[in-house]
């Protein structure tokens, strides 16, 4: 008798389990942070919309089987003093359950066929092919993004805030929680006029790397030597922001994206303001600096670029990442140190920055790494030095 | 023959080798071979699972605390690493050998000096696998998945664990032939292959999709170890090679193996769903065609991890399509469970408890699989928390929770010591509230846009990410408390002693062999008597 109390308590346990689970799903849904987002595009509402769909098609199923499994339990127990049936087949149910599964999968085929047509090969109402406004080409780089603007000849690095870089590091003694946008803000964010047709086209530099908004409703890997092809369409003004989503070494986790969609005039007048500054870059890259110049903004520019292996205070994190500080090519000759850094090292992570830094930010950060911490070079780059590099 | 002449004629040959050397390191017994497996699976279990509590420690809030991010990647590839080859699959080998010779009624193994080589190539491989933890550099760290280009970066580790690969690919294939041999020219006069229990079925099954998938993986890291050491470019774009090539290699090893480690988790819940509601295994056929159905269909479905990686329509199509059919005979299965249990007439001991709690809890992680197989819908859970969540429902309270059920079904036989049922009871339901605050929120975290493999995150993932971490130390501890649990019942303590039977309603050799199982059975053949066995096709 006792044994027999015992297995029905525990079957009630199991309802109550089942029953809080459903309950924690419902309520869930109820706050929107918890689900899928609906996002500010076509396709981010399509795949909401499927979501949708698949999940209560799927707990429709779930309760009713484990609703059958649970009636079962509480009914068909031997402490009940049933005996149990012997039948071991029955075709015609074998039959019905699998058909019904076949037809529910066919509904479901439908609106997810069309729906991958659309992002594929997107037409507009007459069936014609739809054009696109603008193309941006998203290059992924060990732990930052590059943004070209091809139309423009706008190009432009976008890596982690230095705020949120600075508090996530072991024992910094910040909160993350006091960090505005913690691990989501960028230096230099993508920006994007809205309703606009834009094409997307995405490659990488070094390792496989995935451009995620969710906002947008797609993720699509940016792989070296392929060039993936995307679109997108943004319905409102805002900021958006994502994170790389293909695992990509050590700073995986520290590349958000973040893309600011702005009314088509402030895009316009964005535009501009990018290509007064680039001509000021093209005056920099001409210019001879001077040697108190060079460091300061060598310092910046290793701080953004360089410090997240080689560290800030040089030392590196060997035998992955080596030690600038008493490095011998930092120390040596500097055509070889000009050379590492515009060509990179084949086999490491060591990036060729060549193509991603103007040529005064590089030889401000030589400048900078042959002055600083115990190195004894004490020497200047001019930008011309490595232009001479670059070029050879 | 009568179960009494069974019983005598068996301990005439029991004896078994002195000592510990020809006991165990020379074994050729497969009651033997199947305790190692056993064990050594506990011992990757556990270690797998700390490597996972310090991955939750890390996560526990946002910032990062303990561990540096390369280290927290070399966590998560370990992990997965360890789990999936040290704790699931060797599990089942150990099942297969300890049951399926018992089951069909012969001696042993057709191929028990292979079977001592299989087993003994896995603590050397794991030893190198681990031993990458304290070279520099450190342990591989671009995940199970070991994608290039960013596995090749890794350094030293990568040679030792392309070797480790190939140890266990070698012990996992010899393991196959083993069954396939045994299960084809040893089955016991009259043990045709539709009187087969359902665990025998979906090893043979299983050992098929060894046999066909482990050389393939092979081959894959064999060339990560040319490119990286000699110079090939097989996956380097600028050699002309494809990085993607790899990931198609690598699905189309990976996908057969997700269902290597699900197909003999069902044989074991078909053994033990009928035993404890007292009736036959409900569409026994049905059960036979829907594993070999799903076998088949694991070969055509791989690039469905893939549809983020930019593919052709036509692609993406047929991948969604073919993923949709694998809902159709995995449904079967779950049908026919709950109608052996209905008009049943059930007891919930702690294995039906597991294999009540494998059945609901896998079919959410297969609801799960169905929703990523949308691939528009998968354009936004691909690489999120989402996956980890789906994986983790039909691999831990799936696949674990089969194995740990199938535990408690046959250590009374094993061991000849009934376990005791109050600790089994509280283990179960430890195991199954923790398990479910460890991965449900992780759904959450998913849809929510909380990306996999990352060591910090942003503070609006903080509440769930906290609850997944209490869940998971409750789930960790639990299991520490099961390894208690099995060593008091192999020492006998606090326990009882087991029954030939062990379970009022159980069916099949096994249990016609005295508990626990003398170290020879059936040496001079097996009795069948179709009134023994669970499934005679008597319809």
């Amino acid at each position: 008798m006792n044994k027999d109390k015992s297995y029905s308590s525990s079957g009630l346990k199991i309802f109550l389990w089942v029953a809080l689970v459903l309950l924690v799903n419902g309520s869930a849904l109820a706050k929107s942070s918890l689900n899928m987002t609906q996002g500010v595009t076509e396709f981010s509402k399509i795949a909401y919309d499927l979501h949708m769909i698949v999940l209560w098609i799927c707990v429709v199923i779930g309760v009713l089987v484990f609703s059958a499994m649970i009636y079962s339990m509480f009914a068909h127990r031997k402490s009940k003093g049933v005996t149990a049936a012997q039948f071991s087949h029955s075709t015609t149910a074998e039959i019905i359950w699998t058909i019904i599964p076949i037809v529910i999968l066919i509904v479901i085929a439908f609106p997810s066929t069309t729906a991958l047509i659309k992002m594929e090969a997107p037409t507009d109402n007459d069936g014609k092919a739809i054009t696109m406004d603008m193309t941006v080409k998203v290059t992924g780089y060990q732990w930052k993004w590059k943004y070209d603007y091809l139309d423009e000849g706008i190009s432009f690095l976008s890596s982690l805030k230095s705020d949120s870089n600075i508090a996530r590091q072991i024992g910094s003694g910040i909160n993350p929680a006091t960090v505005e946008n913690y691990l989501l803000d960028v230096d230099n964010p993508l920006v994007i006029p809205v309703d606009t047709n834009i094409r997307i086209l995405l490659t990488a530099n070094d390792v496989i790397h995935s451009w995620w908004v969710p906002e947008f409703g797609w993720k699509r890997d940016a792989i070296p030597g392929f060039v993936n092809e995307a679109w997108t369409n943004v319905k409102k003004v805002g900021t958006y922001r994502g994170q790389c989503a293909e695992l990509c070494g050590k700073d995986h986790g520290f590349m958000p994206v973040v893309v600011n969609v702005v009314s088509k005039e402030d895009y316009a007048n964005w535009v501009k303001l990018q290509k007064g500054e680039q001509k000021v870059a093209a005056v920099k890259n001409n210019a001879q600096w001077s040697k108190a110049d060079l460091i300061s903004k060598g310092k910046e520019v290793y701080n953004s670029q360089c410090a997240a292996c080689h560290q800030t205070t040089g030392k590196g994190m060997p035998p992955a990442f080596p030690a600038l500080d008493g490095s011998a090519v930092v120390n040596g000759s500097i055509d070889e140190q000009i050379k590492t850094i515009v060509f990179g090292r084949k086999g490491t992570a060591m990036t060729a920055f060549g193509g991603i830094l103007s040529e005064s930010d590089i030889a401000a950060a030589i400048t900078y790494t042959r002055n600083a911490w115990g190195n004894t070079a004490k020497d200047v780059v001019q930008p011309k030095d490595v232009k001479k590099i670059k070029n050879s | 023959m009568s179960h009494a002449e069974t019983h005598s004629h068996d301990h005439d040959h029991d004896h078994k080798p002195k000592g510990f050397v020809k006991r165990w390191l020379m074994t050729t017994n497969h009651k033997d071979i199947g305790t190692l497996y056993l064990i050594f699976s506990l011992a990757m279990f556990i270690l797998g699972g700390a490597l996972a509590m310090i991955i939750r420690l890390e996560l526990f809030q946002p910032g990062l605390q303990f561990v540096q991010p390369d280290f927290f990647n070399q966590l998560t590839t370990m992990h997965a690493l360890i789990m999936v080859f040290g704790a699931v699959m060797p599990a089942f080998v150990g099942f297969a050998n300890w049951m399926i010779p018992i089951m069909i009624g012969a001696p042993d193994m057709a191929l028990p000096r292979m079977n001592n080589w299989s087993f003994w190539i896995l603590p050397f491989a794991f030893t190198m696998l681990a031993s990458t933890f304290f070279m520099d550099g450190g342990a591989p760290a671009a995940g199970w998945t070991l994608y290039p280009p960013l596995v090749l970066q890794g350094g030293q580790n990568l040679a030792f664990v392309v070797f480790a690969i190939h140890m266990l690919g070698i012990s996992s294939i010899m393991g196959a032939i083993n069954v396939v041999a045994t299960i084809m020219n040893m089955r016991a006069p009259n043990m045709g292959y539709l009187k087969m229990p359902l665990f025998v079925w979906t090893w043979l099954i299983t050992a098929f999709l060894l046999i066909a998938v482990m050389p393939v993986f092979a081959g894959a890291v064999t060339m990560l170890l040319t490119d990286h050491y000699f110079g090939t470019s097989f996956f380097n774009a600028a050699g002309g090679g494809d990085p993607v090539l790899f990931q198609h290699i690598f699905w189309f090893f990976g996908h057969p193996e997700v269902y290597i480690m699900i197909l003999p988790s069902f044989g074991i819940i078909s053994e033990i769903i009928p035993t404890f509601a007292r009736k036959p295994l409900f569409g026994y056929v049905s059960m036979v065609y829907a594993t070999a159905g799903i076998a088949f269909l694991s070969f055509i479905v791989w690039a469905h991890h893939m549809f983020s990686v930019g593919m052709p329509l036509g692609g993406e199509l047929f991948f969604m399509y073919a993923t949709f059919l694998i809902s159709i005979p995995t449904g079967v299965k779950v049908f026919n469970w709950v109608s052996t249990m209905w008009k049943g007439a059930m007891t919930f001991e702690t294995p039906m408890l597991f294999a009540i709690a494998f059945i609901i809890l896998f079919t959410i992680g297969g609801f799960s699989g169905l929703m990523l197989a949308i691939a528009p819908a998968d354009f936004q859970y691909h690489d999120t928390y989402f996956v980890v969540a789906h994986f983790h429902y039909v691999l831990v309270s799936g696949a674990v929770f089969a194995i740990i059920g199938g535990v408690y079904y046959w250590i009374p036989k094993w061991t000849g010591n009934m376990y005791s049922e109050r600790l089994g009871k509280i283990h179960f339901w430890w195991s199954t509230i923790s398990v479910n605050v460890l991965f449900f929120p992780q759904h959450f975290l998913g849809l929510a846009g909380m990306p996999r493999r990352i060591p910090d995150y942003s503070v609006q993932f903080a509440d769930w990410n906290m609850w997944s971490s209490i869940g998971g130390f409750a789930f960790g501890l639990a299991q520490v408390f099961f390894c208690v649990i099995v060593w008091r019942t192999i020492k006998g303590k606090g326990t009882t002693k087991a029954t030939d039977r062990v379970w009022e309603g159980a069916k099949g050799l096994e249990w016609f062999i005295p508990s626990p199982a003398p170290h020879h059975t059936f040496q001079d053949g097996a009795p069948v008597n179709d009134k023994h066995l669970a499934h005679v096709s008597s319809h």
